[in-house]
């Protein structure tokens, strides 16, 4: 009973950790409609840049993940202003020979950098270890994940659902013409949602480096997870890549408990199943764009 | 007018002479050896380890022997077999090479095994280590280990130590289903019991669910082979689980505490118990001056990959020595065999039968030494070799 429970919040903290990784790539890919192929680089600069910060400049912890936010969408709206508008209008095709091309750059970039083997980032001694709540072990890294991702996910719907800033890109999304006929500064609302969910990679860069590991292949081993995410929860909404971030963390840590043999297969298989019940996704609007 | 002439003919022979040469006389003297390692990509490490130790031995022993110059190309494969294939096959045809040597994987040495058939080069190698690698080619020898020879000798050890019950957790490759086979044979036959079996995939984000199944079947100890590099994702999440504090010992072979990665393991890895071949930590003058040098030389630990490497450039130059600088593959697969000499890890020697390697297997804790965790051998197993082929 115990291992059911440490499981289960083994895989929520997996799941929470894959939607911040993948709500940045939700966000280009449903509502910008660009498929960015480059979005782990993001990802992996944050993780790189917490790395640096903390283990050798002595930051602490919790002061390196904010900053790795920062880097990521300072990188992010860089690269939106320099490279990436002028592929808004390409067709699918260029967008995707376009990111994977940056994604292998930076693959290439970071290990003549940074060296290729596995980067740790110092933790704080208040997040080793676990907790031991009724019987449940309950690891502290993997609940401050929980913690931060959850706070993160309700203040984006927040963003999205009541701010002015929301309904302007929402509004932007659903019919660029007319919003900005309406007067709605369509550009700016995309760079700055790009950059938002740039930062949004960074972060979970660096809090993955525990978890997932962070090394140069970062971007190319985890885009699979990232395309899962989205494929599987829709495109057009927060809370569709949000559950199926949790459906496949769950899945895939208690497929690799359970049967361990067929491990690795099951988040595949979720994956596959779902799409052929609800092929746009368990959260799709059905073909309207 | 006459003196003119004569000077002509002389200034006309010297430069036919020097045009030859480069072709002619150097072709003669040069050996050369291409190194093909995983300078990127998952096993970097271990090509950057081998890498710096062959740079460190010639740097040592000179870049000539018998009379001839000895040229290191070095290719990098990415920790890919089908690049290794190509690099061999281009070092072997275009760069005229004498030998190959390196090999980061058990599948790339396995993929140049037929390449050096052919062409009758003698394969050098210095990493990887499943036990067939040898016996696809004759001429193939081998300075890492095999991991049949520390995966055998633990089980052994757990045998005898009270160890009853283990879990084993495993890479799903070819190395670790070896190690996995010649522990759960050695193991269960001194009468131990494997209460779990997990084998996790090579390219694996998260050991948390793996080690919780660990956790749950509460062995008295678990037997871990992962890939030199993983060792020290898996040591820290073995500690975030709980694993040690729930009494669980990690036994295995020593890739999982490579000196390489140990010192930034952290506290938990202390008392891990291990079978290896070599050890920064190795109580020998000949280890300690390597130890330094390659210290001084790259500012980092020598693991056992660099160890590979460093032995693997002395059976070479051993081998050119014995044949007088003939560089032919028969009669250097020839010279190499039985070599045996005093390697940093300890003595060893080459099989002239299995043409792999024989050498000292230790027992190994982890413990601090001056600030800093080690490996420091407290068993040893003398002139272990390869079960993989003893048994037959």
């Amino acid at each position: 009973m115990t291992s059911i429970l440490t499981n289960l919040f083994d895989g929520v903290a997996y799941g929470m950790l894959l939607f911040v990784l993948a709500c940045g790539l939700a966000v280009t890919l449903g509502l910008m409609n660009f498929v960015n192929l480059a979005h782990g680089a993001f990802a992996m600069a944050g993780g790189y840049v917490c790395a640096v910060l903390v283990n050798q400049r002595g930051w602490p912890f919790f002061a390196g993940l904010p900053l790795a936010f920062v880097a990521s969408a300072a990188i992010g709206a860089a690269l939106e202003r320099i490279l990436y508008r002028h592929l808004y209008a390409r067709s699918h095709l260029d967008q995707v020979l376009f990111s994977i091309g940056l994604a292998f750059m930076s693959v290439a970039a970071v290990d003549y950098f940074m060296g290729s083997s596995r980067v740790f980032i110092n933790l704080p001694p208040a997040l080793e270890g676990q907790l031991d709540v009724f019987g449940v072990g309950v690891g502290r890294y993997r609940l401050m994940i929980i913690v931060i991702c959850g706070v993160l996910t309700a203040l984006l719907q927040l963003i999205l659902a009541r701010t002015r800033f929301g309904s302007r890109l929402r509004a932007a999304v659903d019919d660029p013409r007319a919003a900005s006929g309406l007067g709605i500064n369509v550009p700016q609302v995309f760079a700055f949602t790009f950059a938002f969910g740039c930062g949004l990679a960074g972060l979970g860069g660096a809090l993955s480096a525990e978890i997932l590991g962070l090394d140069p292949y970062f971007p190319l081993k985890f885009m699979i997870y990232f395309l899962i995410v989205v494929t599987v929860g829709g495109s057009s909404s927060i809370t569709g890549p949000f559950l199926a971030s949790l459906l496949l963390g769950i899945g895939d840590v208690a497929g690799k408990y359970y049967v361990p043999k067929m491990g690795p297969f099951v988040i595949y298989t979720i994956m596959i199943v779902i799409l052929i019940w609800r092929p746009n996704g368990l959260f799709g609007r059905t073909a309207a764009r | 007018m006459f003196v003119r002439v004569q000077r002509l003919l002389v200034a006309g022979t010297l430069a036919a002479a020097s045009a030859l040469a480069p072709g002619g006389v150097l072709a003669q003297e040069a050996v050369k050896i291409g190194l093909i390692l995983p300078m990127t990509g998952g096993q970097a490490s271990t090509g950057k380890q081998i890498d710096n130790a062959v740079k460190l031995y010639m740097q040592q022993h000179g870049d000539s022997v018998a009379g001839k110059k000895i040229e290191v190309i070095l290719k990098d494969d990415a920790t890919l077999p089908d690049n290794t294939k190509r690099l061999a096959q281009e070092l072997i045809v275009n760069d005229k090479v004498n030998i190959i040597a390196g090999f980061g994987i058990t599948p790339s040495a396995l993929a140049a095994a037929p390449l050096a058939t052919q062409a009758k080069v003698p394969e050098v190698v210095m990493a990887a280590g499943t036990s067939i690698i040898t016996e696809r080619s004759p001429y193939i020898v081998r300075t890492s280990f095999t991991l049949g020879q520390s995966c055998t000798i633990i089980a052994d050890w757990a045998v005898k130590n009270g160890i009853k019950k283990v879990a084993t957790l495993t890479s799903d490759y070819a190395p670790g289903n070896d190690a996995l086979n010649f522990f759960k044979e050695h193991f269960v036959a001194g009468g131990g019991q494997i209460v779990e079996e997990v084998k996790v995939p090579l390219q694996n984000p998260d050991f948390a669910p793996f080690l919780q199944r660990m956790k749950d079947a509460k062995p008295d100890a678990m037997f871990v082979f992962v890939p030199a590099g993983q060792g020290g994702s898996f040591m820290k999440q073995y500690a975030e689980r709980g694993l040690d504090k729930a009494g669980i010992k990690v036994i295995g072979p020593g890739d999982v505490t490579d000196d390489d990665l140990l010192k930034d393991m952290g506290d938990p890895v202390i008392g891990t118990v291990t079978a290896h071949l070599y050890s920064a930590a190795h109580p020998s003058a000949k280890n300690k001056e390597f130890v330094a040098a390659y210290k001084k030389a790259f500012n980092q630990r020598p693991g056992f990959m660099a160890a590979g490497g460093y032995d693997g450039m002395n059976l070479i130059y051993e081998a050119l020595k014995k044949t007088g600088g003939k560089a032919d593959g028969d009669s250097l697969i020839a010279a190499m065999k039985g070599t045996a000499w005093e390697s940093p890890r300890g003595p060893i020697s080459i099989d002239p039968e299995t043409r792999d390697i024989v050498q000292n297997i230790y027992i190994r804790k982890v413990e601090k030494v001056d600030g800093e965790l080690y490996n420091v051998e407290f068993e040893t197993f003398n002139a272990v070799k390869d079960p993989g082929k003893t048994k037959k």
